[in-house]
């Protein structure tokens, strides 16, 4: 066991774990932050998805040793139900999620992609999110979510 | 709904646990309502309104993300004459909530908000009732709104809160109870905001895989490498720091924290017999053909198709759907308290009471000792494998006396959650001499369900050598396959087969998909050989103004232009069209995909749906269902089937079993028909309906090749081209 130091949510925060420990588990056991989710441990459906460093990083298939000294967001640190980030507020405004479970991972995936490409088009943000899976078929409202976080017209 | 935490300093490192997460604390209030009416004739069973004029609504149906949660707050809330907000909702916890039978086949509405409704407008006539005693007043010229009965035109009212005040109603639902008329439908209709959507996008609200209990340990089963494998030997010195749990054949694995756990499942060697009880995927429809059977039965006969068949020049097409899994984002996850007196269990089974009673069998405890307590899990579309690892999480609590939470693996849901059936369809029709169809047969080979199953027989109870009563559960699989078109002589045979190639269960719009597949591609194959447009063909046989309604609906949203198929080729567009289960919803559905001849590959341009489910509670919601519908089985319908060797599941993550993802997205175009004045029909299963064969369609129409078997990968399509 090592301990590791790492920003969460704005939050010095030290985990003692193995090096080769998903972030993930940290998150959700160690630090109480469960809005990533396990949804496949394999790195292939997005659902654990955090920020590090400004990046897109899936966290069941980053160790946490990886993260020592970085800067990880998760979706609980960019706001809340009163006081949603814009992105979220634009997944409320277009009621984009059914049962949810994918959305941390569409949220966290479009708030990396509009830090990096402010304007993007709908083929940038079908692009960004290729890798993002959703079961319920909530695909368009995500779509029109992240069309109206990045201020463009509903595709 | 932010969790509290608790700061507990363990071994040296800060760890933070969550000991009161939100839905704990709505347990503990509801808690205080344990021992209240459950039965269905009840009025107390499903509303409670308290001494500060909110209310409390007991739902034994269940919000799967579909939107339940706001569309009963309305149906209440509407009834009684109160702001939606008021309204709590209580959902399937079996200590507290009625039993309103599943959560399945598109009946939230029609069935359980329509028993809601007739609760809460029996609540209002009781609330009116004890006003006018109070105001002495008739109550005939008195009204509830706004929480309070006040006098018709004004005047001063009492509020709910002062007239029952936490008290019990202790009234039957009275089912004569005047509902509302919809001219003064306030709420009903509306498109309100899901109350669960702020949670759900900050990551806050509370899923079963989010639970956590004190004293809780982690666990994961070992399932073996062969289905039906007996368990020979276990290493134990290669269980890392995990602690191993046998009953038989069931083999788990459990510590105190998840990564011990995790990592023991990679490293334990444990030994299985061999097992070879499978066809193989490939061979599935031969041996379907081949048997054994239950029996034959004509499910529809009208006329007498047999001498028209003989007689004319007739076509014929196979059908095959394969076995799919539900697919769910979330592998399955449940967390059990169990002690040789009671159970606890939280669990996002579809259906908690009737898992509440097979886990008391399971545990030989009574009924009465077991608690089922729904929590959100990730979306379902029927059953996969909650039930499962809910019993799992039962057995493993027992053994080790402690709560326990089990999270499947990915591997573990796409390998042995239940899957939906094969279906495999046989259609001979024949067109009259005006160019409409003259004669049809349908002859279908389906698993037969078992009568009167209390349950799908769970894996790890069947491992641990629990008996269960053996069977299969499949839903209702043989409906919609005869058209929905004018025709004198129909007969649909089924060919009910005594087993499934993997144990089977209801998945999304049971057996109608592929029905609706094979019907709607066959209609559109006579349309063709008749030289008739597919739009025109449908509409000459359709007399339901309704059905009508929406297949015209949909070839306006398609901009359709009348010519037979198939077209000029590039692009194509393809319609179908269902009456789902002959007596609900109505949907038509219109595609347009590009087709590149060299690959094989389809791009799925434009869907068009017209959708008409009768009265909306809300009309977003319904969109969101419609949506979720239409990509969903635009998914099953492309790339998915369950691979199978002679002993196991092949396809066990999402490269083996690839799903719809963003770039495969098409535009999607949605008309909603509002029916305000008649009764809703559901909205969770039918658009899936025709999806399949509009696909197929359209594909015909771009390339002039028919494809008869799901999925329509490029590979069977460019085979198929030559
Ligand atoms: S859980 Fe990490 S990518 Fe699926
Ligand atoms: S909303 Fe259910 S998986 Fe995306």
């Amino acid at each position: 066991m090592t301990a590791y130091s790492f920003s969460v949510n704005g939050m010095m925060r030290t985990v003692e774990a193995e090096a080769e420990m998903p972030l993930l588990y940290a998150l959700r056991n160690t630090l109480g932050l469960t809005a990533a989710k396990f949804g496949c441990g394999l790195g292939q459906c997005g659902a654990c998805t955090v920020i590090v460093d400004g990046q897109a990083v899936r966290s069941c298939s980053t160790p946490i040793s990886a993260v020592e000294g970085t800067k990880v967001t998760t979706l609980e640190g960019l706001g809340t139900s009163e006081k949603p980030h814009p992105v979220q507020a634009a997944f409320i405004a277009e009621q984009a999620a059914q049962c949810g479970y994918c959305i941390n991972g569409m949220v966290m995936t479009s708030v990396a992609l509009l830090a990096q490409t402010p304007s993007p088009d709908l083929g940038q943000i079908k692009e960004a999110l290729a890798g993002n899976l959703c079961r319920c078929g909530t695909h368009q409202r995500i779509l029109q979510a992240v069309s109206r976080a990045a201020g463009r017209a509903a595709p | 709904m932010i969790s509290r935490r608790s700061l507990l300093q363990a071994g040296g490192a800060l760890v933070v646990a969550l000991s009161a997460p939100a839905a704990a604390q709505v347990l503990a209030d509801g808690d205080k309502a344990l021992g209240k009416p459950l039965a269905l004739t009840e009025l107390d069973s499903f509303l409670a309104i308290h001494a500060d004029g909110t209310a409390t609504l007991y739902s034994g149906k269940v919000d799967l993300g579909t939107g339940l949660r706001i569309a009963y707050r309305q149906i209440a809330a509407e009834e009684l004459g109160l702001a939606s907000d008021r309204i709590r909702l209580i959902e399937g916890d079996t200590a507290l909530t009625p039993n309103q039978g599943p959560t399945a086949g598109s009946t939230g509405i029609a069935r359980g908000g329509i028993e809601i409704r007739q609760a809460a407008a029996t609540a209002r006539a009781a609330l009116i009732g004890m006003a006018a005693e109070k105001l002495a007043r008739p109550a005939s010229e008195l009204e509830a709104v706004d929480g309070e009965v006040r006098p018709i035109g004004g005047g001063t009212g009492i509020g709910f809160g002062a007239l029952v005040g936490d008290r019990r109603f202790g009234l039957k639902v009275d089912p004569k109870a005047p509902i509302r008329p919809v001219a003064d439908y306030r709420l009903v209709g509306r498109s309100l905001a899901r109350p669960d959507v702020p949670a759900k996008v900050t990551g806050r609200h509370p899923y079963v895989h989010d639970f956590v209990l004190p004293g809780m340990l982690h666990a994961r089963v070992v399932h073996p490498p062969a289905i039906g494998a007996s368990l020979l030997a276990v290493d134990e010195a290669t269980a890392g720091g995990a602690r191993i749990v046998r009953i038989k054949d069931f083999l788990a694995l459990v510590a105190e924290d998840e990564w011990t756990v995790v990592k023991a499942l990679g490293t334990l060697k444990a030994t299985w017999s061999d097992s070879r009880t499978l066809t193989g995927h490939e061979t599935v429809p031969e041996a379907m053909r081949a048997g054994p059977f239950e029996g034959d039965e004509v499910v529809v006969r009208k006329g007498d198709p047999g001498p028209v068949l003989a007689a004319a020049k007739v076509l014929t097409g196979t059908f095959y759907w394969p076995m799919q899994t539900h697919g769910s984002m979330g592998p399955s996850c449940a967390v059990a308290d169990v002690t040789s007196e009671r159970a606890t269990i939280w669990s996002a089974s579809q259906s908690t009471h009737r898992f509440r009673e097979t886990c008391a069998r399971v545990l030989g405890l009574p009924v009465q000792a077991v608690r089922v307590i729904y929590l959100d899990g990730a979306g379902c579309y029927g059953m996969n494998g909650h039930d499962d690892a809910a019993a799992d999480a039962a057995l493993i609590s027992r053994a080790v006396g402690r709560p326990v939470r089990v999270q499947w693996t990915r591997q573990d849901e796409h390998g042995w959650d239940p899957k939906g059936p094969p279906q495999l369809l046989s259609l001979t029709a024949a067109l009259d001499d005006r160019g409409n169809i003259g004669a049809w047969r349908t002859e279908m080979w389906l698993p037969k369900a078992t009568a009167n199953l209390p349950n799908i027989p769970l894996i790890g109870p069947q491992a641990a050598g629990i008996v269960q009563t053996p069977g299969l559960s499949t839903g209702l699989i043989s409906q919609n396959a005869s058209p929905p078109y004018a025709c004198p002589h129909v007969e649909v045979e089924v060919h009910w087969l005594k087993d499934a190639p993997l144990r089977p269960s209801n998945i999304r719009a049971p057996g109608k998909i592929a029905n609706s597949f094979a019907v709607e591609s066959f209609v559109d194959e006579l349309a063709a050989a008749a030289g008739r447009d597919a739009v025109e063909f449908r509409l000459a046989g359709l007399s339901d103004p309704r059905g009508i309604d929406v297949v015209k609906r949909a070839a306006r949203l398609m901009d359709w232009q009348s010519r037979p198929s198939p077209g000029p080729g590039g692009v194509g567009r393809g319609m179908a069209y269902v009456h789902y289960k002959f007596n609900e919803t109505y949907v038509a559905i219109g595609m347009e995909v590009a087709v590149d001849r060299v690959s094989g590959a389809v791009k799925v341009q434009r869907i068009a749906c017209a959708h008409d489910c009768g009265l909306m509670i809300n009309p977003d919601a319904v969109r969101a269902q419609v949506e979720g519908n239409i990509l969903q089985t635009l998914s099953r319908s492309l790339f998915e089937e369950v691979t199978f060797d002679r002993s196991r599941v092949t396809s066990l993550d999402w490269s083996s079993y690839p799903i719809l993802t963003f770039p495969d997205v098409p535009k999607l175009l949605i008309d909603l028909v509002d029916r305000p004045n008649d009764p809703p029909l559901g909205a969770g299963e039918a658009a899936a309906a025709p999806v399949g064969a509009a696909l197929a369609n359209a594909i015909f129409d771009a390339v002039g090749v028919r494809l008869r078997s799901v999925p329509l990968t490029a590979e069977r399509l460019k085979a198929a081209m030559g």
